[in-house]
């Protein structure tokens, strides 16, 4: 029995199954998003009502034109914030609810694939939200970017993305084990890291110290480096140059990544020693 | 080394609870399998036989690697569950009764295929298997239907697909048969014996508390019953246990404070069981010898109980049931869900 193969047919391993695996659990994500169009309201729509608000603030104390465009930047990240806050961490919960997570944790493939598809999926998701934001939002206000290195400024959004969403893998094991207890704490912290992470306003405005607290959450320092990449007056306000910023980014992702493994790891062994993580409600 | 599929020896597995009691937290434990030693044979479709809380479950879990014996080893396709586990997930899978898997908004082949994914199988070979145990399930023609607009019993039956479609050595069937109607179980319980036959190196494990299930199905039986194994043989074999006796049913007026208790008192009266129905009761009966019925009518008669209907009746797993454990089964689990 011990010799025997696996089953009859070819089937992937190692790298094939793990990437097969990535893009099968991101399906959902991406499909959702077609078949059910209720986001271009409350993810769009929405959104840009906020965005709408702050420009109208600014405009009424004569800021200068380019914090409009950071208004509308701020708008489209944020899409990615409150994805990574409300719908990443808490899916492995949902998963656990449904009676997924049993069947994920018993596959023979790695659960960081179905945490990376999960991320890739909803990043793919929110990607389009964002665009939409981004573009109804620079037609209606007449943002003008100047972009010196678009290889750069990819760059940058794609480690924030990487970090960002690593982080998020990290809270959907945390929120998987401390359930209801993690959700609080996301609703507490939710306003203060929207007024720290300097979503709609430079974070250079605010005392050194605090910004730089802020900067845990990969989005203020993403953001940052982006606005100083994207608008033409954008470095006179940066909190640090976006070359360093992208060196804490990169640090940034790799501790979220390797915490997100070391967190699933335990949970998994958790789960799988006291037996009440694969078991909705028990 | 015999070639065993599944193997366990001394499996206990012991929940902690933790509760509150007047503002203290307390912990007791809950013993949900204890001792279990079971042998099968590669190529064999064993069933799992016992009442809901029996431990079934508990035992299937330790078997898919997700949850781990707290004394005893478990081997299965030839590997430790709890050092081995990457090597035999790829070997197995489960399909579970009621089960609410995969995404509503994704339609049946698509959660399929997704699932197919994490196994590894190439999409071209996934879906010719998928639209295969579709079509031999009577759903082909749901294959493009959103999973949330499917019934239950569809929805299990797409459940029943996921299990096959990876073709494991070993498959694990917790209550397959679960809120399915009889033409749907039947078509199940075919495509079960279908899949063993076309290749006998595959092994099936299937739970239920249908005994006409397990015995039509079943090469072996393991009995369960508070999470000990009572007695495991094949059908024929355990239903010989009581070929020696005789087993009559008696539907009967209300016993009128009457208890199998007193019945069992009568010589020749190996067992008395008595579940109540609408105006009346029915009594299943062991006797040593068929003489023993006549003690059993006059008991009945001094009590004022009337005689509807008298059958005789050749042994089934149930009265095996009966005779191990001292209830029926529904009794068994009445008790379990009256705590």
């Amino acid at each position: 029995m011990d010799n025997q193969p696996v089953a009859e047919g070819k089937k992937y391993t190692g790298w094939r199954l793990f990437w097969h695996s990535v893009v099968a659990r991101s399906y959902p994500r991406v499909i959702g998003q077609q078949r059910d169009t209720s986001w271009m309201l409350f993810d769009v729509i929405m959104p840009l009502g906020s965005v709408i608000a702050y420009v109208m603030v600014y405009r009424a104390l004569k800021a200068p034109d380019q914090y409009v465009g950071f208004v509308v930047m701020g708008g489209a990240m944020t899409a990615f914030w409150m994805n990574v806050l409300w719908s990443m961490s808490s899916q492995l919960y949902w998963e656990k609810e449904q009676g997924n997570l049993a069947l994920y944790i018993m596959a023979p493939n790695s659960m960081m694939s179905i945490l990376l598809g999960m991320a890739l999926g909803g990043m793919v998701a929110t990607l389009l939200r964002a665009v939409v934001i981004t573009l109804l939002g620079s037609l209606l206000f007449g943002v003008q970017y100047v972009v010196a290195s678009p290889f750069e400024l990819f760059g940058v959004f794609a480690i924030s993305m990487v970090a960002l969403y690593g982080m998020g893998m990290m809270f959907a094991s945390a929120f998987l084990l401390f359930g209801r207890e993690a959700w609080a704490i996301s609703d507490m912290v939710t306003e203060p890291v929207n007024l720290v992470s300097g979503l709609y306003f430079p974070i250079k405005s605010l005392p050194f110290w605090i910004a730089a607290a802020a900067s845990i959450i990969p989005l203020t320092l993403g953001l940052d480096a982006m606005r100083q990449l994207a608008f033409a007056s954008g470095f006179k306000i940066g909190f640090l140059t976006p070359r360093v910023e992208i060196l804490i980014l990169v640090a940034l992702s790799v501790f979220f990544l390797v915490g997100a493994k070391l967190l699933l790891d335990y949970t998994e062994k958790l789960a799988i020693r006291e037996g009440r993580l694969t078991e909705a409600r028990r | 080394m015999p070639p065993y599929a599944i193997e366990t020896k001394d499996l206990g597995r012991v929940y902690k609870i933790r509760g509150i009691k007047k503002e203290k937290a307390i912990r007791r434990e809950l013993v949900a399998l204890a001792d279990v030693n079971l042998r099968i044979e590669q190529g064999e479709l064993f069933g799992l036989l016992g009442p809901n809380g029996a431990g079934k479950t508990t035992l299937i879990k330790i078997l898919t690697t997700l949850l781990a014996p707290t004394s005893g080893m478990a081997r299965v396709a030839g590997f430790d569950v709890t050092k081995s586990a990457q090597l035999i997930r790829p070997r197995i899978n489960m399909v579970s009764g009621g089960e609410s898997s995969g995404y509503g908004l994704l339609t049946v082949r698509e959660n399929l295929w997704m699932f197919s994914q994490f196994y590894g199988v190439p999409s071209k070979e996934a879906y010719d298997r998928i639209d295969g145990l579709l079509a031999r399930l009577g759903i082909y023609d749901r294959r493009h239907t959103k999973s949330s607009d499917l019934s239950t019993g569809l929805r299990q039956k797409m459940n029943i697909v996921r299990g096959f479609m990876t073709d494991p050595q070993v498959l694990f069937l917790d209550e397959p048969t679960l809120g399915l109607d009889v033409g749907a179980s039947r078509e199940v319980r075919g495509l079960i014996r279908e899949w063993l036959d076309e290749n006998r190196s595959r092994t099936l494990l299937l739970t239920t508390h249908y005994m006409v299930e397990a015995d039509e199905l079943c090469n072996r039986v393991a009995i369960i019953n508070e999470g000990r194994v009572l007695a495991c043989d094949t059908p024929s074999m355990l239903k010989q246990r009581l070929q020696m006796d005789v087993l009559f049913e008696i539907d009967t007026t209300p016993l009128n404070g009457l208890s199998p208790e007193k019945l069992e008192t009568q010589p020749g009266v190996r067992k008395a069981t008595c579940h109540e129905v609408d105006g009346g009761a029915t009594l299943n009966l062991v006797l040593k010898e068929e003489a023993a019925l006549a003690g059993v009518i006059n008991t009945l008669t001094a009590a004022g109980v009337n005689i509807m209907k008298l059958s005789k009746h050749e042994p089934t797993l149930e009265d095996v049931f009966v005779e191990l454990v001292g209830h029926s089964m529904a009794d068994v689990e009445r008790s379990n869900v009256n705590g």
